[in-house]
C-alpha cells in the first residue's frame, strides 16, 4: 500500500457516502483518468450504512433496496473502475488551488493537488442546543441518527421507554424501529402544525404502529439528573411559544431528536465560497460548481435531500462536470440567473445556462394545495399538493430556455383558482 | 491514617492537593463525583479576573489580584490553555461612568496593572462590533480566560504524580470524631484522617453540618450559560463586562480559551443543589443583555447551553477558616472570583494548617509540572507529521467538529477520563457543532476498550447516567424476572 497515491489527481472527491461514490462514478464515466476519493470512515458507505430499513431506490434502480445494499451496488461500481479509495482519512484544509492537506491513519500526513474537487461531506443533525429545549441535561438525550447508529451498528438500544422531538425522517424511521427492537415509543412531537417528514414515512413508521403524531406541540422540559425521566410536552401557540397552561408529564428514559438537518460545510467556509443562506450549502452554477472555481458540491452537502437516489443522480452530474473541467472541456458560463419566489423556499443551482437539459430542485415554504410552478414565463407546471417536507426535481429540456434573452428567472409557485 | 484529607475536587479542592502534594504528608482527596472537577467547576464561565472587581477589606479583595498573577505559571506548567486576553468593562449610561471611575481607582490602588478608561474611538477600534451606544469602558489587560475543568486535571495529575492519593466516586456519608482524628464514611470506604479539609462547594454547610462544624449557610445561586457557534467567532477579542448590578457581574461575552464564544451567566437563587436546569426565561434574559452591548449576537447559534451553581455564603465572601471542630477546616462560599483566586487559596489554607501546628517538611522530589496532554489541532504541520509517524492513531480524527484524535482519546482515558463527559472536558471530542452526534459511538469504543467494560456500562457522567441499555436479548432470564 506504500506510495501508492500520486501527488496530482484529475478529481479528487472529498466523503465517501452515496454523494461522493456517484461522483466518483460520474468521473469515471466521463473519463477522468486518476481519481480519488477521500472518506474518513472505515468503509465507504456514509449514512447509508446504518439504514437497514428498505425504501432506497426506488427512483434509481426502480427496485426498493435497503440502505447497504443501495450503497453497495455504487461501491461495487466504484471498485471495478480506477477510482482509488482512501478510508480512515480526513481532509483538514483545501487551499484555494486546490491542494488538499490530508492525514490518514494508514498513511500519514499528505498534501494532494487536485484538477478538479467534488465536496461530498453529507449532513449533520441538529441538536438540543439549537432549539434550548429547557430543562436538565441528563443522559438520554441524543439525535435520532445517533440511535439509529447505536442500533444498527452496535447493538445497542437508547432507552426502553421512547418520545422523540421532531418529525423529521430519521426520528420516524427510529419510531418504528425502536418498537421493533422491543421499545415503547411513547409519541412523535412535531412543533409546526405539520409532518416535516415525508408522507410514506408517517404512515409506514407511525401509522401502522399506532404511535401518535401530536403536531403543534413541543417539549417544554425533561426532567430528570442523571437520565432522562420524564419530559413535559406542550402545545404551542401561533409563535411556536409553548403553553404552559396546557402542558402534561410524560414518563420515558429517553428523547430522541430528530428536528433537522445541517449541511456540513466547514471546508466551503475555509474555502470562503459563496454561500446560499436558505440552503445552508454553497451557491452552485448548473454544472453544481461553487463561486470557486474547479470545485464542485453535491448531494447534502449542497442542500438537504429527502431521498437518496436524487443525490446520487445529482451527483453524477457533479462528478461529471467535475472531471470534464479536469479534462479540459469547456462549457458556457451560465447566463441566466435563477431567483426565489416569495413561496419557494429554496432552489439549486442558482444560475442556469440555456445550452443542455437542465435539473432544478426546489422546496415550497409552506403546504400548498392545487398550485401553479411557474419559471419565468418559460416553464409552468401543475401541482395537486406540494409540502415543505418533499423537495420537487424538474428537469427542463434544452429548448425551454432557448430564445430567452433575460438574465434571470424567477421560480415560484401560486395557488390557483379550483374551478 | 492519612494526615490530611481534602472533601471536594473541584478547583480549590484540587488546588489545595497540589499545593499540600509539596509536603510530607499522607495527602488524599475524595470527591463524590467520578471525576475532578465535575461540579461546579465545570460549568465555570472559565475567567481569570483582572484584579480590580472585588472590594476592599474582603477575603475576595484580598485574593483577586494575587491569585491572578499566579495562573502564568500554573498554565505553562500544568499545560492547559490560558490567554491574557483583557477586559472590557462598558458603562452606556451616564450614570455608569462614576462606577468605571471608582473600579480603577480601587484597581490602582491595590496595583492592578495597566488599567486605562477608554473612549468611543478607541473601543470601536478595538472592537468593531461592539455597540456604538458604549460611553465609556474600562480596559484591564490582565484578565485572562482558561477552561477551569483543564485546570481541575491538571492540578490532580500533578497532585498525584507527587504522592496524593484521589478516591472519586466517593460520596462522603458521614464524618465521625475519633480521639485522633476523623473517621470519613463514603458510599465505598472508611477513610481516617487528622485534619479535613472540606471544599465541597455548594454542599459545604452540610458536609460540615456532618460533624457539627457548620457556622455558616451556603446560598446556591444558579448561572446559566450558551456556547456558541464558531461563526461568532472573533467577535470580540476582549470579555466584555456590562456595569454590574448588586448580585452578580452580570451577562458577560466570553471569548473561550478554545475560541468559541460564551455569553451569560444568569443570577438566581435556587433551593435544590441539584438543580442544573436551563430555562426559557434564561436565554432570554442572557441574548436581550448581550444584544444591548453586542447586537450581532443571536440566540440562533447557540450550539449548546448548561447551569451551574455558585456556592455563596451569608455573608457574601469568602469563609476559609478552622471550624468549631478542630481539625476541621472550611474553605466555603467559594464564588467569583473563586477560580482565580484558588491558588492563593490553597496558599492561605497551608499557611493556617502550619501555624496551628501541623508538620510541613518539603519534599525534595516535588515536581511543579506535568507533561500535558498532546493537543493535535494546536500542533504545527511538522508536528503533526512527526505525531502520525510516531503514533498512526493521530492521523484519525474521531472528533472532526474540533479536529481531536483517537491518540488524544486515548490519552485522556490513560490518565483518568471514565465517562463521555470525562473525554469531552480533556480533549473537546464532542464538544463542537454536532454535539457528538457523529463521534458518540467512536469515544465509546475508546472507552470500553481501554476501560474493558462492556458499552452498556459506559455514562455520560458517572452512575446513573448511562448511555444506552442493554438489549433484551443480552439479558438473562434472572434479569428478565
Amino acid at each position: 500500500m506504500k506510495n501508492r497515491l500520486r501527488n496530482k489527481y484529475d478529481v479528487v472527491i472529498v466523503g465517501g457516502g452515496p454523494a461522493g461514490l456517484a461522483a466518483a462514478l460520474g468521473a469515471q464515466e466521463a473519463g477522468a483518468e486518476h481519481i480519488l476519493l477521500i472518506d474518513r470512515e472505515i468503509e465507504t458507505g456514509g449514512i447509508l450504512n446504518q439504514c437497514i430499513h428498505s425504501g432506497f431506490g426506488l427512483h434509481y434502480f426502480k427496485e426498493e433496496l435497503t440502505g447497504p445494499e443501495y450503497a453497495e451496488r455504487f461501491i461495487r461500481s466504484v471498485l471495478s473502475g480506477n477510482v482509488e479509495i482512501l478510508t480512515d482519512s480526513y481532509v483538514l484544509d483545501i487551499s484555494p488551488d486546490l491542494h488538499l492537506e490530508v492525514i490518514s491513519g494508514n498513511d500519514g500526513y499528505l498534501h494532494l493537488k487536485g484538477a478538479a474537487v467534488v465536496l461530498a461531506m453529507g449532513c449533520r443533525e441538529r441538536t438540543r442546543g439549537a432549539i434550548r429545549t429547557p430543562g436538565f441535561r441528563p443522559a438520554g438525550v441524543m439525535t435520532a441518527g445517533l440511535a439509529q447508529k447505536m442500533v444498527n451498528m452496535k447493538g445497542l438500544l437508547p432507552g426502553r421507554r421512547v418520545a422523540i422531538l421532531g418529525s423529521g425522517d430519521i426520528g420516524l424511521i427510529m419510531a418504528r424501529r425502536l418498537t421493533l427492537e422491543g421499545c415503547e415509543v411513547v409519541g412523535v412531537y412535531e412543533l409546526l402544525p405539520y409532518s416535516n417528514g415525508l408522507t410514506r414515512n408517517v404512515v409506514q413508521c407511525l401509522d401502522d404502529f399506532d404511535i401518535p403524531l401530536h403536531v403543534s406541540t413541543t417539549v417544554a422540559f425533561i426532567h430528570g439528573q442523571n437520565r432522562v425521566e420524564r419530559l413535559t410536552i406542550a402545545p404551542v401557540n401561533h409563535q411556536l411559544v409553548p403553553d404552559p397552561s396546557r402542558s402534561r408529564d410524560v414518563n420515558c428514559d429517553t428523547l430522541l431528536l430528530s428536528i433537522g438537518l445541517i449541511p456540513e460545510n466547514e471546508l466551503s467556509t475555509r474555502l470562503r465560497l459563496r454561500m446560499d443562506p436558505a440552503t445552508g450549502g454553497p451557491q452552485v452554477t448548473s454544472t453544481l460548481e461553487t463561486s470557486l472555481p474547479g470545485v464542485f458540491a453535491c448531494g447534502n452537502v449542497l442542500h438537504v435531500h429527502d431521498i437518496v437516489d436524487f443525490v446520487s443522480e445529482e451527483s453524477l452530474r457533479a462528478g461529471r462536470f467535475a472531471a470534464e473541467l479536469a479534462l479540459g472541456i469547456r462549457r458556457p458560463c451560465d447566463n441566466i440567473s435563477l431567483q426565489t419566489g416569495e413561496n419557494v423556499a429554496s432552489c439549486v443551482p442558482h444560475s442556469l445556462s440555456p445550452d443542455r437539459e437542465q435539473t432544478i430542485y426546489f422546496r415550497v415554504k409552506q403546504p400548498m394545495k392545487h398550485c401553479l410552478l411557474t419559471i419565468g414565463d418559460r416553464y409552468e407546471k401543475k401541482f395537486r399538493m406540494l409540502i415543505p417536507s418533499e423537495m420537487i426535481r424538474l428537469t427542463l429540456a434544452p429548448e425551454v430556455l432557448d430564445h430567452y434573452f433575460g438574465g434571470k428567472l424567477k421560480i415560484d409557485v401560486q395557488p390557483q383558482k379550483v374551478a | 491514617m492519612y494526615d490530611v484529607i481534602i472533601i471536594g475536587g473541584g478547583i480549590v479542592g484540587c488546588a489545595l492537593a497540589r499545593e499540600l502534594s509539596r509536603y510530607n504528608l499522607r495527602l488524599a482527596l475524595i470527591e463524590k463525583e467520578v471525576e475532578v472537577g465535575f461540579g461546579t467547576s465545570k460549568t465555570n464561565s472559565g475567567i481569570i479576573h483582572a484584579g480590580h472587581h472585588s472590594a476592599e477589606g474582603t477575603l475576595k479583595g484580598k485574593f483577586e489580584w494575587a491569585g491572578n498573577q499566579r495562573w502564568d505559571d500554573l498554565a505553562r506548567d500544568l499545560k492547559f490553555g490560558f490567554k491574557r486576553i483583557g477586559e472590557l468593562l462598558i458603562a452606556q449610561k451616564p450614570e455608569d461612568l462614576q462606577y468605571l471611575e471608582d473600579l480603577k481607582k480601587q484597581g490602582d490602588s491595590r496595583g492592578v496593572t495597566g488599567l486605562e478608561i477608554w473612549e468611543p474611538k478607541q473601543i470601536r477600534k478595538a472592537e468593531p462590533n461592539l455597540s456604538h451606544s458604549i460611553l465609556q469602558a474600562l480596559h484591564a489587560p490582565t484578565a485572562a480566560v482558561i477552561n477551569p475543568y483543564e485546570a481541575c486535571f491538571g492540578l490532580i495529575e500533578c497532585a498525584r504524580q507527587n504522592g496524593a492519593q484521589l478516591f472519586c466516586d466517593h460520596p462522603v456519608m458521614s464524618i465521625r470524631q475519633k480521639d485522633d482524628g476523623f473517621s470519613i464514611q463514603t458510599g465505598q470506604k472508611k477513610f481516617l484522617s487528622q485534619i479535613i479539609l472540606n471544599a465541597t462547594g455548594v454542599f459545604a454547610d452540610r458536609v460540615a453540618a456532618m460533624i457539627g462544624a457548620d457556622n455558616f449557610k451556603i446560598f446556591p445561586r444558579k448561572g446559566e450559560e450558551y456556547l456558541l457557534d464558531r461563526r461568532l467567532q472573533g467577535i470580540v477579542s476582549h470579555l466584555i463586562f456590562p456595569t454590574p448590578s448588586a448580585t452578580s457581574k452580570g451577562v458577560l461575552i466570553i471569548p473561550t480559551v478554545d475560541g468559541p464564544i460564551m455569553v451569560g451567566p444568569t443570577a438566581e437563587e435556587v433551593d435544590n443543589r441539584e438543580n442544573l436546569s436551563t430555562s426559557f426565561a434564561g436565554a432570554s434574559k442572557i441574548f436581550a443583555s448581550v444584544r444591548k452591548s453586542c447586537p450581532a449576537i443571536s440566540e440562533r447559534d447557540t450550539i449548546t447551553e448548561f447551569a451551574g451553581l455558585r456556592a455563596v455564603s451569608g455573608t457574601n465572601d469568602f469563609i476559609i477558616e478552622p471550624s468549631p471542630v478542630k481539625g476541621f477546616y472550611n474553605i466555603a462560599g467559594i464564588q467569583s472570583p473563586g477560580l482565580t483566586a484558588a491558588p492563593v487559596i490553597a496558599t492561605f489554607v497551608t499557611e493556617m494548617l502550619r501555624a496551628d501546628g501541623l508538620a510541613l517538611t518539603e519534599k525534595s522530589t516535588w515536581k511543579a509540572a506535568i507533561d500535558g496532554p498532546p493537543h493535535f489541532a494546536q500542533m504545527t504541520t511538522r508536528e503533526r507529521q512527526a505525531a502520525i509517524l510516531d503514533d498512526p492513531a493521530f492521523g484519525r480524527i474521531v472528533c472532526r467538529c474540533e479536529s481531536v484524535t483517537e491518540a488524544e482519546i486515548r490519552y485522556a482515558i490513560r490518565h483518568g477520563a471514565r465517562t463521555l463527559d470525562g473525554v469531552k472536558f480533556r480533549v473537546r471530542a464532542g464538544m463542537g457543532r454536532c454535539q457528538g452526534g457523529f463521534c458518540t459511538t467512536r469515544i465509546m469504543d475508546l472507552l470500553a476498550q481501554t476501560l474493558a467494560i462492556p458499552l452498556a456500562e459506559i455514562t455520560k457522567r458517572g452512575r446513573g447516567s448511562n448511555v444506552c441499555t442493554p438489549r433484551h436479548d443480552d439479558l438473562s432470564v434472572e434479569d428478565l424476572g
